[in-house]
């Protein structure tokens, strides 16, 4: 077990409402959601002493800082790889308050990226870059490969021709969301279920992929307060103790288009990272009550359950065909909606969800009692992932 | 207005962009220990060197997947637009936009080859064809076709 597994919790979450057009700043969201993480830990704002953020935020930890009065900060860090490390900031707010460097870390993602910039639409404002950290792109951008959903489709297709997936199996993901959405309130797709038939009649946005196996583009903000487990102990919400966190990169990793691997529809950094979670964690697949899966689009869903060992290679459409999905399954997962119909909020919101079923607050809680819940970040980039357990 | 980046050409890779614009298409190799690597880098994943020189592909390969992208749409290219993953003969994978393709029968391991064509910022980059049609492929004197 490492030595920050289980020695910090989340003590406090927040968040502003999800919309496609907020009407307001990003970087006012930032400050909403941080102050609202806070209020529900009751915690004093004057408290925060860290930051701990992901790329492709376009709010620093300073403005925010400086907006809401926060004296002094004695850490802050941003991981790489945007949706990829939404779990990451974790790890770092754990390994900074267990270790002492900082008391108060506060996680937030914050973002206008329906009415500003939109993420579907093309390459983001960095792209431009001329950089190594942007070379990948000449190999993927001039020959059309431009968004997440186009990057993604070679894996999709690849794992349908090895194990006979079906576009009906990636469609039960995104109409498994949807029924947890349509009873979420804080949900975009708020009473707003589909049917298989709706996702099979959707548009093709990149074959095999349907506008129905694409999260939304949200406006919105969450955040996160991290305390040691013996401090959150005393705070009025039970404590989601971070029992692992972790990061991965695979070998020939390259940001949405490793494809040049003998399988590019195996996610060995996924595996990596789940290898280390049930070490740190002290547990295995099959003590993961609950999850959370980053679901910007649904055939990385499957690849997930598999990379995890939830169910072998290949077999993950018949694991979400028998049930084990569903609220009274074997794995209950993306209670909330998730990005597919609660909103896309790089992930952030799903830590929040994982807080959220530790409590047993969940819209919609599943029946069973929850030790542990998997909350994970995106993929095919560099990954991470936490174990959030209940405290016994 | 096309939403592509430009190029962005470096030590490591120009000698790829300078051969597709002479219509060959060229594969980085490790003059240490042999192995071929693509994209390009500046060192060996296998060995570590910095050796390397390259060789001329044959051009030929099979679809290892693909796909058909619909939306969202940019203006240097007209939908739908297959583009397609290749497993060249040397080994090494390979990524382009297709044409001259029935879209609706695209199947994993058919045999293509890759030719040349213009693209965005007038670039001219790997396309891929059916084989036996690929066009702008560099004669033996040199020139394009």
């Amino acid at each position: 077990m490492s030595g920050f597994a289980r020695q910090t919790a989340i003590a406090g979450i927040g968040a502003t409402d999800f919309s496609k057009d907020s009407g307001r700043s990003e970087w006012q969201l930032a400050c909403e959601a941080t102050l609202a993480a806070l209020q529900d830990a009751q915690i004093g704002v004057e408290e925060v002493d860290g930051f701990a953020l992901f790329t492709m935020e376009t709010n620093p930890e300073i403005a925010v800082a400086r907006a809401l009065g926060i004296p002094e900060l004695k850490f802050f860090s941003r991981i790489p790889h945007g949706g990829g490390g939404a779990c990451a900031p974790v790890q770092q707010a754990a390994l900074a308050v267990s270790s002492g460097v900082a008391d108060v870390v506060v996680v937030y993602r914050a973002f206008n990226e329906r009415s500003g910039h939109r993420f579907g639409a093309g390459p983001p404002p960095f792209a431009y870059t001329a950089n190594t950290d942007q070379e990948y792109r000449n190999w993927i951008n001039p020959y059309g490969l431009l968004t997440p959903a186009q990057q993604e489709a070679f894996l999709a297709r690849r794992y349908m021709h090895e194990y006979g997936a079906t576009s009906e199996d990636f469609g039960r993901i995104s109409v498994l969301s949807r029924k947890h959405a349509a009873k979420n309130p804080k949900a975009w797709f708020y009473e707003r279920p589909i049917t298989l038939e709706d996702h099979q009649n959707s548009r093709m946005i990149a074959d095999p992929m349907r506008l129905l196996d694409c999260c939304q583009e949200s406006d919105g903000g969450v955040a996160l307060v991290i305390v040691s487990a013996e401090r959150a102990r005393d705070l009025p919400h039970p404590p989601a103790i971070i029992a692992g966190a972790a990061q991965g990169v695979g070998p020939q990793q390259i940001s949405m288009s490793s494809y040049y691997r003998d399988d590019i529809d195996a996610m060995p950094e996924v595996e990596l990272v789940a290898r280390q979670l049930w070490a740190q964690a002290g547990i295995r697949p099959d003590d993961v009550d609950a999850a959370i899966l980053y679901d910007a689009f649904t055939p990385m869903v499957l690849l997930q359950l598999e990379e995890y060992g939830f169910c072998g290679r290949g077999e993950a459409p018949a694991f979400i065909r028998d049930g084990h999905l569903e609220l009274d399954g074997r794995l209950p997962i993306n209670t909330h909606g998730g990005q597919l119909g609660e909103g896309y909020i790089h992930g952030v919101n799903g830590i929040a969800e994982g807080v959220r079923l530790i409590r047993g607050t969940s819209v919609n809680q599943p029946g069973k009692q929850l030790d542990h819940v998997l909350v994970t970040g995106g993929s095919p980039v560099p990954h991470s992932a936490i174990v959030l357990a209940t405290d016994h | 207005m096309t939403g592509i980046p430009h190029l962005i050409r470096t030590q490591d890779n120009s000698f790829f962009f300078d051969a597709a614009a002479a219509g060959r298409l060229e594969i980085q190799r490790c003059v240490t220990c042999g192995a071929l690597r693509h994209p390009p880098g500046p060192a060996c994943p296998a060995c570590r060197s910095f050796a390397w020189d390259t060789v001329v592909s044959s051009r030929l390969g099979t679809l290892h997947s693909w796909t058909v992208l619909h939306h969202p749409k940019d203006d240097a290219f007209t939908y739908p637009l297959g583009v397609a993953l290749v497993d060249l003969e040397e080994g090494t994978r390979f990524v382009a936009d297709m044409s001259g393709f029935d879209l609706d029968a695209l199947e994993i391991g058919m045999e293509v080859e890759i030719g040349f064509g213009e693209h965005a910022h007038g670039e001219i980059l790997p396309r891929v064809f059916p084989r036996g049609a690929a066009e702008g492929v560099a004669t033996e004197a040199g020139g394009a076709q």
